[in-house]
């Protein structure tokens, strides 16, 4: 998850937010509002439900702080309430995507990639285009939930492996065996798409 | 010895995160030196890991931090008028 660059004594931070010092929350807070949107969104896939989940989620951290053990780290506690309010607020929606009874989602399986022969690196600039940063949400949204959560917390919060396991309540291993699939699922989905867009050439219409 | 393409599809995850024993990176990274098609797809992937982790992807809506602050502080205003946060 992000933080920012200057250490931050985070249980420093809550022992005086508890003895009163109540606006040093915002402080608290603050490097995680992407990380806990981007989880909401990925489950409400809704810009304003997503907004709404993710402040109830800092609301109800706020809350509950004094009920926070600091043997685990703060961020890792507010990504777990977040994901418990995405998914109680997708209850019922029945919008997610889900995976085949007959798949294993601990098991490694024989998984087929896109194959390329000629992969040119997408430059991160192509992220100016709102088109590339739409893909790669939708892909991302389109994992099944319990491939989604495991990618989103590896690899776009950066939390550690044993972190993310935690957050989920599934072993290291489990944990390893969903976010490769959900990596080679989303090689498969984007890498042809995102290779159409960095055509070797451009090619001009002439009327 | 030698392995096959899926063989190394099924550590490509794991070679990105430098967490292959000793012996299966050896044969892998062997397999990688002599695949394009192999190179590609970890070459894809690994493109791919560096474009989703982007800030760019998931941006806050405009204002999303001014209502979300707006937000706490009203709840922190009413618990400071009654007792202490979490009590």
């Amino acid at each position: 998850m992000e933080a920012s660059s200057a250490p931050r004594d985070e249980a420093r931070m809550i022992a005086s937010i508890l003895a009163g010092q109540t606006q040093l929350f915002h402080e608290l807070v603050r490097p995680y509002e992407r990380s806990v949107f981007a989880m909401a969104m990925s489950f409400l896939h809704n810009e304003a439900d997503a907004e709404d989940a993710a402040q109830e989620a800092f609301l109800k951290a706020f809350r509950n702080l004094s009920a926070f053990r600091a043997e685990a780290k703060f961020s890792t506690w507010l990504i777990s309430i977040t994901l418990n309010e995405a998914r109680s607020r997708l209850r019922g929606k029945k919008t997610a995507p889900t995976i085949s009874i007959d798949e294993d989602p601990e098991e490694p399986g024989q998984f087929t990639p896109a194959m390329l022969r000629d992969w040119r690196e997408i430059p991160s600039e192509a992220l100016e285009r709102q088109e590339v940063r739409h893909l790669l949400q939708e892909a991302i949204a389109a994992l099944p939930d319990i491939y989604r959560t495991v990618f989103l917390l590896r690899d776009v919060d950066d939390l550690s492996t044993n972190e993310a396991a935690q957050v989920l309540n599934i072993s290291v291993a489990s944990l390893k065996v969903r976010l490769h699939r959900a990596r080679m699922m989303l090689q498969k989905s984007l890498a042809p798409t995102l290779k159409q867009l960095n055509p070797k050439r451009r090619w001009f219409q002439w009327s | 010895m030698v392995i096959e393409c899926k063989h190394v599809w099924a550590h490509i995850s794991g070679y990105l995160d430098g967490t292959l024993d000793p012996a299966v990176l050896a044969l892998v990274q062997n397999h990688l030196d002599h695949c394009e098609i192999c190179s590609a797809i970890l070459d894809s992937t690994r493109n791919i890991l560096i474009l989703t982790a982007d800030n760019r992807v998931f941006e806050l809506p405009l204002g999303f931090s001014e209502r979300l602050h707006a937000r706490l502080e009203g709840e922190i205003q009413s618990l400071a008028s009654s007792q202490g946060p979490g009590t």
